[in-house]
């Protein structure tokens, strides 16, 4: 699993490559946790995501619970078909603004 | 700070180990690792097995008594994981995604075989479940052959029990109030009409949320969602080569797991998934204000008697989850092989946990007891007058507001519709109502019984309330209300049990032919008929109780008795709501219009008295002559008027309202009792008119132009207010 970050506009773009499971969604969160401020914004693109594991889909919610929590906003980007439907039938995606692209997604802030 | 226990003391082969903590059981995530804490009354020892997800040998035995060596120095000594009865023992480093796990057990006993009769079972080739898995693997997707060699079919799997509610939580409809749509969970959207996305899961419910919101109900009550084998006894019809199955699911396999095969996540193995997945479908029925009953089966398990698999209890401790006979054969009061010891104290705790955990963990709003009878019965089978269990759960503190519904029969001969240990708590399928309103509406002349069943039935639960009878036409079990109204006999043959299977006392009428036919006068009756009991179901006293697909005429071809039946004989046909709308606007009618009339919901029984001098009393009956009903033993005709001061025992204001009910075979004239100054008669429902003339939109009811006398059709059913 990768982990990219750059900024584009003040928002911090979170690119990660790979399955989220057990084995590394502390470590995705920790790493993520470690760009969180107060009214931070954060875009997260998930088109390189595989996989995600109930373990990764509440590494996200925790995520937006921290991000929301500073008067930040975090929005995700190119879901791949599968991880959206996983989102949808167990109650994760409603908590998320999600786009297509990371276009779309940075014209949300 | 981090916890100082979160550091193992023990080592076995390389696997991290502590003491574990006995509560709670099952498998709980602590810091670190896994507690697992199991118990049994008889064995002396005790092995965890793990393994891979989808792997057919475990990776490790980690024994729970035995030579352990200190971490670090690899010192061995002895060591005995237990708290008296259980063992619990602590596991750091494991997977949590990808493990399942079991146990195997011995105890210092004679053990029987498979098929002999004996008090123990213990054998340690087998690899046992845990009772309070929160997720059982293995069988994940609905109907998908598996190997029948596996060693360990049903397997335990660790899941995150957290989810994120919100601010969900049960609704607290009162009783009174509800309207319940029994439903199975596949049949719901299996059939491709339905249109769903995941058809026959969890999900697929959700997609039809808005549906029930347009029915009207505003509670669904969901046929058993406990794990079950959809494979348990199963065969081939002989005729079709069809696979009949365990398809409505009254063998429970684990009582804290919801059936994976029934989630439309259930395919990722993942059981956080599943359970998530069962979540997301309550919090969304809550958000639109529909509450969820589960049929809950705790009288038996899907390990039949001594000839059926050993899945679980039979291996941990045979005699303290069955009732046994001395020789070690399994008492059958469920009919279905064996009965779970539910008041035996230990067995008492864990069904207790179980109703705890569903109502804690899932916002579940009630509970409907299959069989409930077997919960009143103690270790020797016989009916205790005060049984543990039920008082038990009747006053638990977590349980305090949910519904509890007793199915009060079993099948060891125990009825108790009306005498049921109820402390005050507990309602009942009232088996009397369904009986006296399919006599009624084939024409028996049943007026005096009528008159009970419409106030609540108090000649049952005097002391009660209508609150304690759940009234109900048909369940799964028996005819769909078009079948009973299609058929004078049963026609199970699709069974493959010679027509010898289901009830055969079930007081329907065929309307003169039976089955299908192209004959409109008898078609235009049978939908008349189901409207008639549409009508005198919603103005009861009582709780109501509708049966999925009766709002649209569903049929199952005069089979009474589906229970095998997985396929579109017994899936909810979504083309009805078309081609039956007229059913589906008068049961939509009907339900709205109990749920704008307080006076039909009442919590206390009717007094007939008019105790607040208003000038009548809350409830009057009247016959084709007002003031005077026909008692007489060859009366078909009944008609009631409630007075709207005293909805809600005079809190709330109502219109008056008066139903005639004519079940003979002949039109009626009846004399309407007259109203107070200013208020008039408005029709809103006549079921002898064809739709859309046999039912208003509550609040838009036509004035009658004579309000002195109304005709009322043969077997018809007249519903007037008087505002």
């Amino acid at each position: 699993m990768e982990m990219t970050i750059t900024e584009i506009k003040g928002v911090k773009v979170v690119q990660v490559e790979g399955d989220i499971d057990s084995s590394n969604a502390s470590d995705v969160q920790e790493r993520i946790h470690a760009l969180i401020e107060p009214e931070v914004k954060i875009l997260l693109d998930m088109s390189g995501i595989g996989f995600m594991s109930s373990a990764g889909l509440r590494m996200l919610l925790f995520l937006y619970r921290q991000v929301s929590g500073g008067g930040g906003k975090v929005v995700l980007t190119g879901l791949q078909d599968e991880i959206e439907e996983t989102m949808e039938l167990t109650g994760f995606k409603g908590f998320f603004e999600i786009y297509e692209t990371q276009e779309s997604g940075l014209a949300a802030f | 700070m981090e916890r100082i226990d979160a550091y193992p003391t023990h080592e076995y082969n390389g696997y991290m180990l502590r003491a574990g903590r006995p509560s709670p059981f099952g498998a709980t995530l602590v810091p670190g690792g896994v507690n697992f804490s199991i118990f049994s009354g008889h064995a002396n020892y005790c092995v965890l097995v793990l393994f891979e997800k989808g792997a057919d040998e475990p990776f490790a035995e980690i024994p729970f008594r035995g030579l352990f060596k200190r971490p670090g120095t690899g010192e061995p000594f002895w060591g005995d994981f237990r708290i008296g009865n259980v063992f619990c023992m602590t596991v750091f480093g494991l997977d949590v995604d990808n493990v399942a796990y079991g146990f195997r057990m011995n105890g210092p006993y004679e053990s029987a075989e498979r098929g002999e009769p004996g008090t123990f079972r213990f054998n340690t080739d087998n690899v046992l479940m845990d009772p309070y898995a929160k997720a059982i693997g293995g069988r994940t997707v609905w109907g998908e052959q598996p190997d029948w060699d596996a060693p360990y079919p049903h397997r335990a799997q660790l899941v995150y029990d957290d989810f994120d509610w919100e601010d969900d939580h049960p609704l607290e409809v009162p009783s009174e109030d509800l309207v319940i749509y029994e439903m199975h969970v596949r049949g719901f959207t299996r059939h491709e009409s339905s249109g769903v996305r995941y058809p026959g899961t969890f999900a697929g419910i959700r997609e039809k949320i808005p549906y029930l919101k347009e029915l009207g109900v505003n509670c669904i009550e969901l046929m058993p969602i406990f794990e079950f084998d959809e494979f348990e006894h199963s065969k081939p019809n002989p005729q079709t080569g069809e696979l009949l199955m365990n398809y409505w699911g009254y063998s429970t396999i684990g009582f804290f797991a919801p059936k994976a095969g029934y989630a439309a996540t259930g395919r990722t193995d993942d059981g956080t998934m599943v359970m998530d997945e069962f979540k997301t479908l309550v919090k969304d029925l809550h958000d639109n204000e529909i509450e969820i009953i589960l049929d809950v089966v705790v009288n038996h398990t899907a390990e039949g008697n001594e000839n059926g698999p050993v899945i679980a209890y039979k291996g941990i401790d045979n005699p303290t989850y069955y009732i046994l006979t001395p020789e070690g054969y399994y008492f059958n009061f469920s009919g279905t092989g064996n009965t779970l010891n539910c008041n035996n104290p230990i067995v008492r705790n864990m069904l207790l946990d179980c109703l705890r955990y569903w109502a804690s963990e899932y916002h579940i709003d009630g509970f409907r007891f299959d069989l409930a009878a077997i919960l009143g019965r103690d270790p020797y089978g016989a009916p205790l007058a005060n049984p543990p269990l039920l008082e038990t759960l009747a006053h638990d503190p977590i349980l305090a507001k949910c519904k509890l519904i007793a199915e009060a029969w079993d099948a060891g001969g125990l009825y108790q519709v009306g005498s049921f240990p109820a402390f005050g708590r507990w309602a009942e399928w009232n088996g009397k109502y369904r009986d006296t309103l399919r006599r009624f509406l084939k024409g028996e002349p049943v007026v005096g019984d009528m008159a009970q069943r419409l106030q609540g039935s108090p000649d049952l639960y005097r002391d009660r309330g209508p609150t304690a009878s759940l009234n109900f036409i048909t369940c799964h079990d028996g005819f769909t209300l078009m079948d009973m109204v299609s058929y004078n006999e049963k026609h199970n043959e699709a069974n493959a049990e010679g027509n010898r299977d289901g009830a055969n006392d079930n007081y329907s009428w065929n309307c003169g032919w039976e089955g299908p036919t192209d004959d409109e006068g008898i078609n235009a009756l049978r939908r008349k008929q189901v409207k008639n009991a549409a009508a005198m179901l919603m103005v009861s006293q009582g709780v109501p109780m509708l049966l999925m697909g009766d709002e649209v005429g569903r049929s199952k071809g005069g089979n009474n008795n589906t229970y095998c039946q997985d396929n579109a004989l017994t899936w909810m046909n979504w083309e009805l709501v078309e081609k039956n709308a007229g059913i589906f606007r008068f049961f939509k009618n009907m339900i709205a219009f109990r749920n704008a009339h307080p006076m039909l919901r009442g919590r206390y029984f009717l007094s007939n008295q008019d105790y607040m001098h208003t000038g009548y009393a809350d409830v009057t009956w009247h016959g084709t002559r007002a003031w005077n009903a026909d008692w007489g033993e060859n009366s078909r005709t009944l008609a009631f008027m409630l007075s709207g001061a005293y909805a809600k025992g005079g809190t709330a204001q109502d219109d008056m309202i008066y139903v005639a009910m004519n079940m003979h075979w002949e039109d009626h004239d009846f004399e309407l009792p007259g109203l107070s100054e200013g208020k008039k008669w408005h029709v809103f429902a006549n079921t002898n008119m064809p739709s859309p003339q046999d039912s208003w939109e509550p609040g838009s009811e036509p004035a009658l132009s004579d309000q002195g006398h109304f005709l009322v059709g043969a077997r018809s059913v007249v519903i007037l207010v008087g505002k």
